[in-house]
């Protein structure tokens, strides 16, 4: 299973992840905070590292996972 | 490659120029405007045989900002300007300031404000230079009164650009930078020529904006070190830095390099100031109208001195108290309606009277002027 | 696979950012760092030069040499340190009240003289760092602090001016389009002369809080929705392209940049006996 971390030393819970996540990975605390609820839907798409505007999502793509 | 003995008949324009080539620069970016643009002419033909560059800005802020980036890339970098265009560089010259990045700023005054008389003379800019960019600072500024001082002074420019990491004006005028005069190339000596330090330590420990010992060495782009330059407020890694204490210690840092090294950087002329009753102090081109009428005076028996103020910033504050404080009367005569008057009223205090002869009629003030206002001050000390 | 990461350029222990939530200029430093990356830039011989404003900032993350000026002024410093050595890598960081309004100048003449150098101009319609007031790129009619009935001006189009300049690589991409930016800013990296990437930011503290789209994700869609290509662009009409982002690359073709044809001129000045200029 591939692994969303969340730096939240870095996150300002903008929401962007949580908007365009394609696999709609992401649910939002109340205030805000992108919380990877559904690490199993991941593909490892690797868009929200790149629309995350605070580097703050890292994906750890699990190389031997079936759906790779 | 300038020969022992040289001896070559040039404009003052022209000396600046090869002045600052024989002091290794190799590099100009300027915006054309009168009366310096001989000094971008013949940079323009000489550079590129130098292997160095010209070019040529959109515009004064432009120039200075290309002469900044082109220094911290490792060439002894100049401009050359006028009035209305040294005033469009003020803010850059802050960033030299704040950076520390060594460049010589020629500015050849006219008449101003404004546009005011293009063509014409004046010596106006005086405060200008010292405090024409925001922001507390110290400043290193150079007046020429002939064509050899155009050419050697601004070799010595370039020296103290790079021994103090500042930014030097070399502060001329319509009427020197116009002159035709004898100049001597002379022979320099390799200590005459600053060659820039590279920092010594390894590049993880090299901190650009290092207080403490002396000026730190600035890397060149490109080179091992890899640095950061900053015209915000910095911390010595050269990152943005807010702190109260900091700011205060870079502000500091910046006056005091200059200010606490005036008596290394300052450089004035004395002419029999010895037994004089009345000195004149002056600086630029009425240097030559001041001793002018001190040889007039002397040969009535009057007793008159002159002291040129070559470095007019850092100011020349022991020089004048030296030179003043045996007078019977201090005369200063200057192309501006008393801006170097008030320096020396400043330093010589109440007891000794300091008259200025003010002209801003862009001519220059002539020597019969200057032996008025002495005359006219004996009669009120009798 | 590049053993190069875009994170060995990136300052981590400054992090987080200092814009505010939602707005792209992460994204675009990203894209930046990604692009170094890929070409595997020396830190060494790499100078980004920055001016003043909220993208003026975005050298405090980055470790390569780094050069921070005055507002508007960057690719005046940086056209000095590139002619001063050419073998530098040379980046100019501007956003649009930074590059194209108080710069402009030194814009179109960078672009005109076309100086080897890549202008990242982040543009998000207003000035962000001074509280959100109108810019020489505010589209007409949009609210900003200082145009609270409606702004009566019409921003440019930098990348039509930057192309009437004469640069010789223009593009425009989004921080929606984050993919095809990555791309762009990488061609124009590998450009050599002068190339110029405008990119269309989001800033919904300021220009997204006045104009309906307070939250990052309302500022994203609106740009996406108001993206065309530059071949969807070429079949609309004018009226129909008003107020659009179009992205793509317009101008790509070669010119001997400023410092090659400069040392041509060095040779020719070399040969040249004393005095021969004055002909």
């Amino acid at each position: 299973m591939n692994s969303v971390t969340v730096n939240g030393l870095w996150c300002k819970k903008c929401g962007i992840c949580v908007e365009y996540c394609p696999a709609k990975v992401f649910t939002a605390e109340k205030d805000g905070t992108p919380v990877p609820a559904y690490q199993e839907k991941c593909t490892g798409c690797g868009i929200c590292v790149l629309r995350c505007p605070d580097f703050a999502l890292d994906v750890g793509v699990d190389v031997d996972d079936g759906k790779r | 490659m300038t020969v022992k003995g040289n001896v070559r008949f040039i404009q003052g324009n022209e000396a600046m120029a090869e002045g600052a080539l024989a002091a290794g620069a190799r590099f100009f970016a300027g915006y054309p405007i009168t009366p310096s643009s001989e000094i971008a002419e013949v940079s323009s033909r000489r550079l590129p045989k130098l292997g160095g560059v010209y070019v040529q800005m959109e515009d004064e802020i432009g120039s200075i900002a290309a002469v900044i980036g082109a220094s911290v890339a490792g060439k002894k970098s100049f401009t050359a300007t006028s009035g209305p265009g040294f005033s469009l560089m003020q803010e850059n010259l802050g960033v030299a300031v704040m950076a520390e990045v060594p460049c010589v700023i020629i500015n050849v005054q006219r008449s101003g404000p404004s546009t005011g008389l293009a063509t014409k003379p004046a010596q106006g800019d005086v405060m200008q230079c010292r405090w024409g960019t925001h922001g507390d600072h110290g400043i290193i500024v150079l007046s020429p009164s002939s064509v050899q001082d155009c050419y050697d002074l601004t070799i010595k420019a370039f020296s103290l650009a790079e021994e103090y990491r500042t930014p030097v004006i070399l502060l001329a005028d319509e009427i020197v930078g116009h002159m035709r005069e004898k100049v001597v190339f002379q022979e320099l000596q390799t200590d005459e020529i600053k060659v820039r330090k590279a920092p010594g330590c390894s590049p993880e420990y090299y901190k650009p904006f290092r207080l403490g010992e002396g000026v730190t060495p600035l890397a060149c782009y490109g080179g091992e070190h890899v640095f950061r330059v900053s015209g915000s407020t910095h911390d010595e890694w050269g990152f943005a830095c807010s702190r109260p204490g900091n700011a205060e210690k870079y502000i500091r840092h910046y006056t005091e390099k200059i200010e606490n090294n005036r008596d290394r950087i300052v450089l004035t002329r004395e002419y029999n100031l010895s037994d004089a009753e009345y000195t004149i102090v002056t600086f630029g081109c009425t240097t030559r109208s001041a001793l002018e009428a001190m040889y007039i005076a002397r040969s009535t028996g009057k007793r008159v001195g002159v002291l040129e103020l070559v470095t007019l910033w850092p100011f020349a504050e022991e020089s004048v108290m030296e030179a003043c404080q045996n007078a019977r009367a201090v005369i200063v005569p200057e192309m501006n309606l008393g801006q170097v008057l008030r320096e020396v009223q400043r330093v010589v205090g109440r007891n000794i009277p300091v008259v200025g002869v003010n002209k801003v009629d862009s001519k220059a003030i002539r020597p019969a002027e200057i032996l008025d206002k002495i005359r006219e001050v004996e009669t009120c000390l009798v | 696979m590049s053993s190069i990461k875009y994170d060995d350029y990136l300052l981590k222990d400054k992090l987080p950012l200092f814009w505010c939530g939602g707005c792209g200029n992460g994204n675009v430093l990203g894209s930046i760092l990604r692009a170094f990356a890929n070409l595997k830039f020396k830190r060494q011989k790499t100078v980004v030069v920055t001016g003043i404003g909220c993208w003026g900032k975005a050298d405090d993350y980055i470790n390569t040499n780094t050069f921070h000026g005055t507002h508007g002024r960057a690719l005046a410093f940086a056209t000095g340190i590139k002619l001063a050595n050419p073998d530098l890598n040379v980046i100019a960081l501007m956003g649009d009240g930074d590059g194209a309004t108080i710069g402009g100048n030194h814009l179109i003449h960078a672009a005109r003289r076309n100086v080897d150098i890549t202008a990242v101009l982040v543009n998000n319609f207003n000035y962000g760092m001074t509280g959100g007031q109108y810019s020489g790129t505010t589209p007409e009619h949009s609210f900003t602090s200082t145009s609270r009935y409606g702004h009566i001006e019409e921003g440019f189009d930098l990348c039509k001016l930057a192309a009437a300049a004469g640069a010789p690589f223009v593009a425009r991409g989004t921080v929606y389009g984050i993919t095809q930016l990555d791309k762009l800013v990488e061609q124009a990296l590998c450009k050599k002369g002068f190339s110029f990437v405008e990119v269309i930011t989001p800033c919904p503290t300021h220009f997204g809080r006045l104009n309906g789209l307070k939250t990052a994700s309302l500022m994203l869609n609106w740009i996406k929705e108001n993206s065309v290509t530059k071949n969807q662009a070429e079949k609309m009409s004018d009226g129909e392209i008003r107020g659009k982002f179009v992205t793509g690359v317009f101008v790509d073709v070669d010119k001997e940049d400023y410092s090659t044809r400069y040392k041509k001129l060095q040779q020719r000045a070399a040969e040249a006996v004393e005095g021969g200029c004055d002909k």
